[in-house]
């Protein structure tokens, strides 16, 4: 499924950001980086007018020749970033919804333990594990 | 297949070559001159006026404009059985004919429309039309002319069965009449009717055909191209309908159906037909897009030789063919960069072997020629507006040049190799010839890829025009990330061309974005990259300050850190060695300051003490690391407010940790959350009328908050530059350090010279050329100097002082500058009141000036932190060695050193045993002070002594004594008082008890304090007319803290007294438990006067009840008979009162009232009165009144009490005591409550007003008490059984 999950704070550093240990670390960290580009486009357009019905999901962010990158952005501003082989056409975009919906749950419960500084980078196993679960190729 | 009408069609557009620039083909047959003379005007009005198009399947119906190819009919035309084709299928067949003979049609165009017939119904076409036009002028010339309609109704008899608007009838078709017109609008509007009727129905068949053959596909000898074929007529046809949308769709289809062949291929469900998609790709060409469509392509997928490549080349040059006549360039590009993305991933599913470089460059050309194909038809400012659709094509297409170029060979540094250049003349040969339409065209796609791969200096040229136009598209549209992303590319480009000046702007440029938005990995690689290129530079400084930064990263490996940490070794020896100047780098970068820690931990240090400073560093570096000096720039200031810094406002004010933590490095890009808005409420009043002028809110802390936003967008280590070392005397240092990896502790050691503020300003290090600096320290610290004056402070060592018992008092001197010298001594004034008692070993113990509070519970504390000299060491007291042992083990520097004490007279001396400056010295000495003595005897007061040359002042009153003592310093000339306040023990109290005439005196002895004392030696004296038997027991008693003791005698007295006797009361005491000594107490006196106290009247009251009852009984009356008996002759004080003489006698007026205290008793008639009494032994006068038991049960006797009645001098008549004693609640004032002794004077009047009135002048009589023991009340004490009234429901009293 997914070869990278990122998740970026409201300043654009990240919080927790994990990819297939197969591939190079640093080519995620780039591409996840660039693709905030255009979360931040995506973000600005969606406006203000929107904020009620705002729908989280940004779509695809941008491909490249061998990954898709998806983006999700929470109401507190913090993002998601998911990266999917391109070759993995199976993929639909309900199942990468689902996924994004998957990973907020699971940063939500990050966020309600009393210990979590919000801003710290995330270390917790269980989205960790949420996010292991994503990154196992099961479709 | 060109459909050739007669008109011609060559309005296609310019430039286009469109093969088939088609319209719907309507066939004409019959009078071929008779259409060809109407021909311009029907093309002309055909597309005029719009038909909605009602469509199959639910599809929306549409407005659209027909036009039409009229061609000449054949019966070759006529599509046979099986031809698909759409494109040339004759959609409508019309007849034209101008005949308006009936004997002419009967012989020629009968048949001719029935040959027509046939040859349409052979080939089961419905669509056809017979136009049979008029002519007026026709009509003239003929004479014997039917009725004009009768050949249209014959044609409509002879061929419309059952569908008469098949025949038309056109009138004058030529001249501009009325009639003309309105035949021609008759006539169009059936031809358009007629067309759509005919689309609808061809192509629903069509359709369902196709849909047909879809559905075959799993059919083993199904083709994809076949069908491609098919559904593309479809769209060809929508085409020539100017439905662009619904052939849009045909081919999105298309493209859908193959993706989907290709997925399923990939999941191993691989289609035959697929297989011929899988050859080599020999061609590399790129997309054409110029031509509407490429036939040439079109041609290989109809024989099926077509690639991968070539059919989305095709399929895509025919959607964008179609987008743009949408006007929708911007989804060209979305869909191109798709496309291309998605062939490079389809030539790898289907393992398409592509020789290397080939996709590059297929899909660059690709990249190109979209964004040429976009280029030449948008405006410029349309262009612009939407970069963010095109900006991605850029990137790609320069991405892929680098690839190429790396491929071939052109970015190294050696130019390209033999091998490189096979290879670019193999891939330039797949590019094949140019073709036709660019051939003349200066920047295609096909001559710069040619020109790029054709030397290294024409690829870096187009490299870099590619590059810098991506960046700035990037920037320009706020993508600083991609932009930054391209740069590095870039960057990396000019590194592999050894041009490392061009690459470092780009590299620190995206450094810096990764820096603020905290990307840890890509800063690290950043950094290295940008360490080469600095390291080519030269840029020693720069360099080794990455340099130090990656040896303290992380995220690198320890062998890369290890490697950076040599080379800067390596930097700072050679430039140390080449004698260059020195490089300043940011401390940070190598460890950080985590900790400080003062000793003393409250950092204050006296003129020429030491002081250290403990640093705990924390090295980031990867390897011991030796720093030649490690420096700390102290600031100096002198505050002129001096009472800020005297040594005990530094000792008490300054906190005591000794530790000062400083903030680690925020993490990479979190920001620290800005300080948190103040806000007040702000009102400004006018000053003259006192109304409100504005009000408002205003932020308390605006320097905060803007301060923080302007050092959020720089980091740390980029702030560092701004200072430069300061400078100046007061600098600490530490030389030949090495840190370890992790936390180090490095000390500084400070000799204090001038007293003031010492703050920590700066940080330094150095190692070969290289000085580290850490030029802001912060949270402030600071170390402060004083200098102190000798000082002597007296304290009592108990909460409070006792008088009379020996207490101890702790002399404490605080040295300060002064150096205690040998016979240096101490003269304390001799107060007499208090004298020192010499102890046998006095002591003093003398420790360094510290600062911490001796305090038991803490020292456990302090030994866990092992700082033994914080604890102040005391003079043990007696009872306590274990604690003295405990602070002489942990102390260690205390010493203790013997007092002499020498006494004279006057004054008391001490000298002091040698003591250094700024040492603490102290010391115990008892003291007693002397119980105030009864020298004289006063009235009742202690005798005051201030005669006494001393400054001792007592006052028994408050129970407290103050004794001055002025001590003599040798540091100063002047004398130091200390004022000591002691507080009496005990206190003593006597009472005269009466019973008949005997007398006994009470003496109640009150401790006063927390201490308890045995009481012992108890003696009463007075003068020889006065003795007293003790009645109480003789041994010596404890007296437990705030508790009293009871003494009594009897007094036997001689007659003849006088009026006052001098009592002296005296008990010894000592302090529980024992002393050892009890050589300095004094017993405790007590002085006072007897006077008045034998008894000049007996009160007796009686009760009894109503005579016919036995016993009082509740609410019914009893009589009270009061009887005042004399019990002796006049006596010396019955001078003083107003005698009258009555009946011979001397006599006194007495004043009595009975008074209830209880409400026991109710009154009725008079309860007070006044009677006149003889002055006379045994004389009695007894007074009977009523009274009223209000409860039931044994009840006391009311009160009787007794006054002495002073009628007022000036008043002749005799006074009406019952006009103003009637009032029953007059007060008098007990006697016995008065002070005793004192009350002589004081006279009462009865009457509340009483002061009052008489200040007045009234007339009042007034009422004096007697002493305590003048009157005897006999019946004190005495009840009476009253029994409850039978009827005791109600009950009620008023009582007035």
């Amino acid at each position: 499924m997914a070869v990278c999950v990122a998740v970026i704070a409201k300043e654009n550093y990240p919080l927790y950001i994990r990819s297939i240990p197969t591939e190079n670390q640093l080519k995620f960290h780039y591409t996840v980086h660039t693709s905030l580009d255009v979360v931040d486009e995506k973000i600005s357009a969606m406006g203000k007018a929107l904020v009620d019905q705002r729908e989280l999901y940004l779509g695809l962010l941008y491909p490249t020749e061998d990954y898709k990158v998806y983006g999700y952005v929470t109401n507190s501003k913090v993002k998601f970033v998911m990266v999917v082989d391109s070759s993995n056409t199976a993929l639909r975009d309900n199942e990468i919804r689902s996924m994004f919906r998957k990973l907020h749950n699971s940063y939500t419960d990050v966020m309600c333990n009393p210990f979590y500084n919000p801003g710290d980078p995330i270390q917790s196993r269980a989205f960790d594990n949420t996010v292991s679960s994503m990154m196992v190729a099961t479709c | 297949m060109e459909g050739a009408g007669p008109g011609g069609t060559g309005n296609g557009e310019p430039g286009v070559v469109y093969t088939m620039e088609n319209k719907p083909i309507v066939t004409c047959a019959g009078d071929q001159s008779l259409f060809t003379a109407v021909y311009s005007t029907l093309t002309q009005q055909l597309p005029r006026e719009p038909m909605e198009w009602r469509r199959a399947y639910g599809r929306a119906p549409k407005m659209i404009h027909l036009e039409s190819n009229f061609v000449q009919f054949k019966e070759e035309l006529l599509p046979k059985e099986g031809n698909k084709a759409l494109l040339t299928f004759p959609f409508l067949h019309i007849y034209w004919t101008e005949c308006c003979d009936t004997e002419v049609y009967k012989a020629t165009t009968k048949d001719d429309i029935t040959k027509w017939q046939n040859a349409l119904r052979a080939h089961s076409t419905t669509d056809w039309l017979i136009v049979v036009v008029e002519s007026e002028s026709k009509k003239k010339n003929k004479t014997n002319i039917l009725p004009r309609t009768s050949i249209a109704d014959k044609i409509r008899s002879d061929f419309c069965n059952k569908q008469s608007d098949r025949c038309m009838v056109l009138v004058d078709p030529l001249k501009d009449t009325s009639r003309s017109q309105e035949s021609w609008s008759l006539f169009l509007s059936k031809l358009r009717t007629l067309l759509l009727t005919s689309f609808t129905r061809n192509l629903g068949h069509f359709e369902d055909e196709m849909r047909t053959l879809r559905e075959k596909r799993t059919e083993p000898g199904w083709s994809f191209c076949d069908y491609f074929m098919v559904q593309e007529e479809l769209a060809f046809v929508f085409e020539m309908l100017q439905q662009f949308e619904d052939a849009l769709v045909q081919y999105d289809e298309l493209d859908a159906l193959f993706s989907q062949y290709v997925l399923n291929f990939g999941a191993g469900d691989g289609a035959n037909w697929l297989s011929s998609f899988c050859q080599p790709v020999q061609s590399w060409d790129g997309l054409a897009l110029r031509k509407p469509i490429d036939m040439e392509k079109r041609d290989l997928i109809q024989r099926r030789r077509a690639n991968l490549l070539e059919l989305r080349s095709y399929l895509f040059s025919r959607q964008c063919t179609l987008l743009l006549f949408l006007q929708r360039p911007w989804e060209v590009a979305g869909r191109a960069l798709e496309l291309l993305h998605n062939c490079v991933q389809e030539l790898r599913l289907l393992e398409v072997s592509v020789p290397p470089g080939a996709l590059d460059c297929w899909v660059f050309l690709s990249c190109l020629e979209v964004l040429q194909r976009i280029e030449g038809c948008c405006e410029r400012a349309q262009l612009e507006a939407n970069i963010s659709h095109t900006v991605g094509l850029w990137s790609y297409a320069t991405e892929k040049l680098q690839a190429l170029g790396s491929l071939c060979g052109l970015v190294s540094e050696s130019g390209p190799c033999s091998e490189d250049l096979q290879r670019t003349v193999d891939l330039l040969a797949g590019l094949g010839a140019e073709r036709p339409e660019t051939a003349n065209t200066a920047q295609s796609p096909y001559k710069k890829l040619q020109e790029a791969l054709s030397s290294e200096e024409s690829f870096e040229k187009h490299y870099l025009d590619l590059a810098h136009a991506t960046i700035e598209m990037y920037n320009s549209i706020g993508r600083s990330r991609s932009a930054k992303l391209v740069g590095k590319n870039l960057a990396d480009f000019y590194m592999k061309k050894s041009l490392p000046q061009k690459a470092e702007p780009y590299l620190q440029g995206a450094l810096r974005m990764y820096q603020a938005e905290g990307w840890a990995l890509p800063l690290t690689h950043t950094r290295k990259q940008l360490a080469e290129c600095q390291k080519l530079l030269g840029q020693t400084e720069p360099y080794l300050k990455t340099c130090s930064l990656l040896a303290t990263d992380n995220n690198l490996p320890q062998e890369e850190r290890v490697g950076h940490c040599h080379e800067i070794l390596r930097l700072s020896a050679q430039d140390a060695s080449a004698g260059g100047n020195h490089i300043s780098l940011p401390f940070g970068s190598f460890a950080h300051l985590t900790s400080l820690r003062f000793d003393p931990p409250n950092a204050v240090v006296h003129v020429g003490g030491s002081l250290s400073i403990e640093l705990a560093l924390l090295c980031l570096l990867p390897e011991p690391f030796h720093l030649e000096h490690l420096s700390g720039y102290f600031h100096y200031s002198l505050d002129k407010n001096s009472y800020r810094k005297t040594a005990e406002w530094l000792t008490q004010h300054k906190p005591a940790g000794g530790t000062v933590h400083f903030q680690p490095e925020t993490p990479l890009g979190v920001r620290v959350a800005p300080p948190i808005l103040e806000l007040s409420e702000m009102h400004e009043k006018s000053p003259s009328e006192g109304g409100l002028v504005s009000t408002g809110v205003i932020c308390r802390n605006v320097h905060m908050l803007l301060r923080a936003q302007d050092t959020s967008s720089s980091s740390p280590v980029d702030r560092h530059f701004g200072l430069s070392l300061q400078d100046g005397a007061h600098n600490l240092h530490c030389s030949n350090i090495v840190l370890q990896p992790g936390l180090n502790h490095v000390t500084f050691h400070a000799q204090a010279q001038e007293p003031g503020t010492y703050t920590l300003r700066q940080l330094a290090a150095s190692f070969g050329a290289v000085e580290l600096l850490l030029p802001h320290v912060y949270p402030i610290v600071q170390y402060d100097v004083y200098s102190q004056e000798p000082q002597l402070k007296v304290e009592p060592l108990n909460d409070c002082l006792l008088a009379g018992v020996p207490q101890k008092l702790k002399f404490t001197v605080t040295t300060g500058h002064y150096q205690v010298k040998l016979g240096d001594t101490l003269q304390l004034s001799n107060a007499d009141a208090m004298p020192i008692i010499p102890g046998t070993d006095t002591t003093a113990s003398i420790y360094q000036n510290s600062h911490g509070e001796y305090n038991p519970s803490a020292v456990p504390l302090y030994l866990v932190f092992g700082d033994c000299r914080k604890i102040a060491f005391w003079s043990p007291p007696s009872d306590d060695c274990s604690w003295q042992l405990l602070s002489l083990l942990v102390t260690g520097e205390a010493s203790v050193s013997s007092l002499s004490i020498q006494r004279s007279d006057k004054i008391t001396s001490i000298s002091l045993p040698l003591a250094p400056p700024y040492h603490i010295m102290e010391f115990e000495l008892d003291v007693v002070c002397l119980l105030p003595e009864g020298g004289r005897l006063m009235n009742g007061e202690i005798p005051r002594r201030g005669k006494e040359p001393h400054n001792s002042h007592s006052s028994a009153a408050s129970g407290v004594l103050e004794q001055r003592v002025s001590v003599d310093c040798p540091w100063s000339i002047y004398s130091t008082i200390i004022s000591l306040t002691f507080h009496l023990p005990l206190k003593a109290q006597y009472t005269i008890l009466s019973s008949g005439t005997r007398k006994y005196i009470q003496v109640c002895v009150e401790n006063m304090c927390d201490f308890s004392f045995q009481l012992s030696d108890s003696c009463l004296s007075s003068t020889r007319d006065l003795q007293f038997h003790p009645l109480h027991t003789m041994e010596s008693q404890s007296l437990q803290r705030q508790q009293c003791l009871f003494y009594v005698w009897e007094v036997t007295w001689r007659q003849g007294l006088p009026s006052t006797l001098p009592c002296s009361f005296s008990v010894s005491f000592f302090p529980l438990p024992l002393p050892e000594s009890c050589a300095n107490l004094q017993p405790f006196t007590y002085y006072f006067h007897l006077e008045h106290f034998y008894t000049l009247y007996t009160v007796r009251a009686e009760i009894l009840p109503p005579a016919e009852s036995e016993f009082c009984k509740m609410g019914s009356l009893c009589s009270l008979e009061v009887c005042i008996t004399r019990l002796c002759d006049p006596v010396e004080t019955d001078k003083e009162e107003t005698l009258t003489d009555c009946e011979g006698y001397t006599s006194t007026q007495l004043f009595y009232q009975v008074v209830d205290g209880g409400s026991n008793w109710a009154v009725c008639g008079r309860s007070s009165g006044v009677v006149l009494m003889p002055v006379k032994h045994g004389a009695c006068h007894t007074v009977r009144m009523e009274v009223m038991p209000l409860f039931a049960g044994y009840l006391p006797y009311p009160d009787v009490q007794l006054f002495r009645y002073l009628p007022h001098h000036s008043h002749s008549q005799q006074v009406d005591a019952d006009s103003w004693i009637e009032n029953d609640s007059v007060s008098v004032e007990d006697p016995c409550e008065a002070p005793s002794g004192r009350s002589q004077s004081t006279s009462l009047s009865p009457g509340p007003l009483s002061s009052t009135a008489e200040q007045k002048g009234l007339p009042m009589p007034r009422l004096q008490p007697f002493h305590a023991g003048q009157i005897g009340n006999s019946s004190a004490g005495r009840q009476i059984l009253v029994i409850p009234s039978m009827d005791d429901h109600v009950l009620e009293v008023n009582v007035t």
